[in-house]
């Protein structure tokens, strides 16, 4: 296959693959770096190894549930308002 | 050194009207000097009283200077600066003109002595943002920015109404901590919030900023909420309720801006939850944390406008506006797109940005009071705001799929600005001492430890891992979402329109029942003018009776 065909190269599925793979990397290394430097807890809970990275991730997995939970209630199609028969 | 004894304010407006009204062809150079000029004014402010003016038997005080007066005027004019520079060659002139006086406007707030001063530039700045989303030219434009003047003109009536009862109970208009939570503070604090957008009524943000035009967005992203934040930090400094406020705006502007399909949308949200990190500052009260939302103020103003240029600046080459139907820019808008991201980094407080250095001040505020459970809703906040705009964002605008769109990067004024700023934002994160110098209080903070460096990569790189193992809960949808604007856009007419209909029934009720006992005839069929006349009055008396009530009982009471 051509270059043009492909298109742009970040936008590959090698070089993807790639970047997750990177993504991982650095993952990891961010969590391995508490081997080497000492974290003061606040809250107790946060003294734990890794805990930041734990929180991070749950703490925004319970906000996209949340959301999507709120929009099954509150979401509209985003033409609502310009029915003339709403607004003011 | 000089030392200004007039307010700033007033050589934005005198640059207004020259741009409004002057020769066109000196119009853009001084939209780009005037803001420059009013900077070196406004450090040539000291410290206390500076001017007075005799006003209706009153001498105003309408020149104070301190530190975080200096603070927020010394960023509002760099502001006005910058997004002139973006608007400089597509803005209609009386746009520029309308945008730099609305920026005088809250430089004017920013030096207020007192509180009947405070008063008259707040009002001035609803009039001139009015102006700006006007400038948006569309009929959506045109009601949203009529919402948004009767709200804060209602705010107006709440701030004068408490600035009024502040003066009749202590018999001085002076700008100081009103504490104590008696009635005329609050209405100050009501009338006050409503400007920063707090609960129930955030959803003027997302309403009618995003209606604007590319360029008076930027300007509005950056001074009513933040004026209102400047005066919490004078009027209601360690407020605890503003926790709370400030924590609500937080969440809600997360929530909100994950929903939303709009790109300007989303970022509207996320100004709401970006103040809201002020509020909570502003309420926690101690010198850290009053420290924490100054700064947060001065790099949130830099970041968030660029976020909306670059938002902008798409908006400007596709004319469109929806993460469903733009994405794959990066291709042919490289400059915007890092632009962009640089604005997503720093919103996100990543290392070596200006919301690094700025959003730690709150959150090691809240640890250092011992607020833990604020402290662990701050922190996951944190991630939010990676989650929310810091990915989001850049990610349905620039990548995602490829909408097939390759409009080129902006007009170089444009570029410019994005370029300015994203260097501005850099600068900041990289050497917080040129901001920390500017604070309120002694800053005695270390942003840069291994430490804080380590727990804030783990947050963020795993919040980013989040959104993308959540991105199929995520896709795009052209939907909005409900809010409490809901009750005065849909509720409110219904409501109005059934107490019409039931008010002209009783009428053509009571006036067959007046016809029939009086002349003795059949009921006359009642026309649709007589119905409604009848409705009108009956509608006019309830009113009346109301009053006359509410005459009463403010009379036994007071």
């Amino acid at each position: 296959m051509s270059r043009e065909k492909q298109g742009h190269w970040l936008t590959r599925p090698a070089t993807i693959r790639r970047l997750w793979y990177a993504f991982g990397a650095v993952l990891a290394a961010v969590v391995a770096a508490q081997f080497f430097v000492h974290v003061h807890a606040v809250a107790g809970v946060d003294g734990l190894f890794g805990f930041h990275a734990a929180y991070g991730f749950l703490s925004c997995v319970a906000m996209v549930l949340a959301a999507k939970l709120l929009g099954v209630w509150l979401k509209r199609p985003d033409d609502y308002y310009a029915d003339d028969r709403h607004d003011v | 050194m000089f030392e200004t004894v007039l307010p700033p304010a007033l050589l934005f407006y005198l640059a207004a009207a020259l741009i409004a009204w002057g020769p066109s062809r000196a119009a853009r150079p001084l939209a780009l000097l005037a803001p420059l000029a009013a900077l070196a004014l406004v450090w040539g402010v000291g410290d206390g009283v500076r001017g007075t003016v005799p006003l209706l038997g009153w001498e105003a005080v309408w020149l104070e200077g301190d530190a975080v007066r200096r603070l927020f005027a010394t960023i509002f004019a760099i502001m006005a600066f910058g997004g002139a520079l973006f608007a400089l060659r597509q803005a209609p002139r009386r746009e520029i003109a309308a945008a730099l006086a609305y920026a005088g406007s809250a430089v004017g707030v920013c030096f207020a002595g007192d509180l009947l001063v405070l008063f008259v530039f707040w009002e001035l700045m609803a009039l001139f943002s009015t102006l700006v989303i006007w400038h948006g030219g569309t009929p959506t434009a045109r009601r949203a920015g009529l919402r948004y003047a009767v709200l804060h003109l209602l705010g107006g009536v709440l701030l004068k109404a408490g600035i009024l009862a502040v003066w009749v109970q202590t018999g001085s208009l002076e700008v100081r901590a009103l504490t104590g939570g008696d009635w005329p503070a609050v209405l100050v604090l009501a009338g006050v919030l409503i400007n920063a957008a707090a609960p129930p009524v955030s959803a003027w943000i997302a309403d009618a900023y995003p209606e604007a035009t590319p360029w008076g967005a930027v300007f509005l992203s950056a001074f009513t909420t933040k004026t209102a934040v400047l005066a919490l930090i004078l009027l209601f400094p360690g407020e605890p309720i503003l926790v709370w406020v400030g924590l609500w705006m937080i969440f809600y502007g997360i929530l909100y801006a994950l929903l939303e399909n709009d790109m300007r949308r989303i970022l509207a949200y996320s100004v709401v939850n970006q103040v809201g990190f002020m509020v909570v500052g502003v309420g926690i009260g101690s010198a850290l944390a009053i420290n924490g939302a100054a700064a947060h103020a001065f790099t949130h103003i830099l970041y968030k406008a660029l976020l909306f240029m670059s938002a902008g600046a798409v908006l400007y080459q596709t004319g469109r506006r929806k993460c469903s139907e733009l994405g794959g820019l990066f291709q042919s808008m490289p400059l915007t797109t890092v632009c962009g991201t640089v604005g997503a980094l720093s919103i996100s407080a990543f290392p070596l940005t200006s919301g690094f250095v700025s959003k730690s001040l709150t959150v090691g505020a809240a640890a250092g009071q011992g607020l833990t459970g604020v402290w662990l809703a701050l922190v996951a906040a944190s991630a939010g705001v990676f989650l929310h705009a810091g990915i989001k964002f850049p990610w349905f605008v620039f990548f995602q799929k490829d909408s097939g769109l390759r409009p080129p990067d902006p007009p170089w004024n444009m570029r410019w600005a994005m370029v300015l700023f994203s260097l501005a934002c850099l600068l900041l994160g990289v050497f917080p001492g040129l901001l920390y110098a500017l604070l309120p209080a002694p800053v005695d903070y270390v942003p840069y430890t291994a430490e804080h460096v380590v727990t804030q990569l783990q947050l963020l790189l795993f919040a980013g891992l989040a959104f993308f193992v959540m991105l199929p809960l995520m896709r795009r949808t052209p939907t909005i979402t409900l809010d409490f604007d809901w009750f005065w856009r849909v509720a409110g007419p219904r409501v109005y329109r059934a107490l019409l209909t039931v008010l002209a029934k009783a009428g053509a009720a009571a006036r067959r029942l007046f016809e029939t006992a009086a002349v003795g005839l059949r009921a006359v069929p009642v026309g649709r003018g007589a119905r409604e006349t009848t409705a009108m009055a009956l509608l006019v008396l309830l009113v009346f009776a109301l009053q006359l009530g509410l005459a009463l009982f403010c009379s036994s009471t007071g």
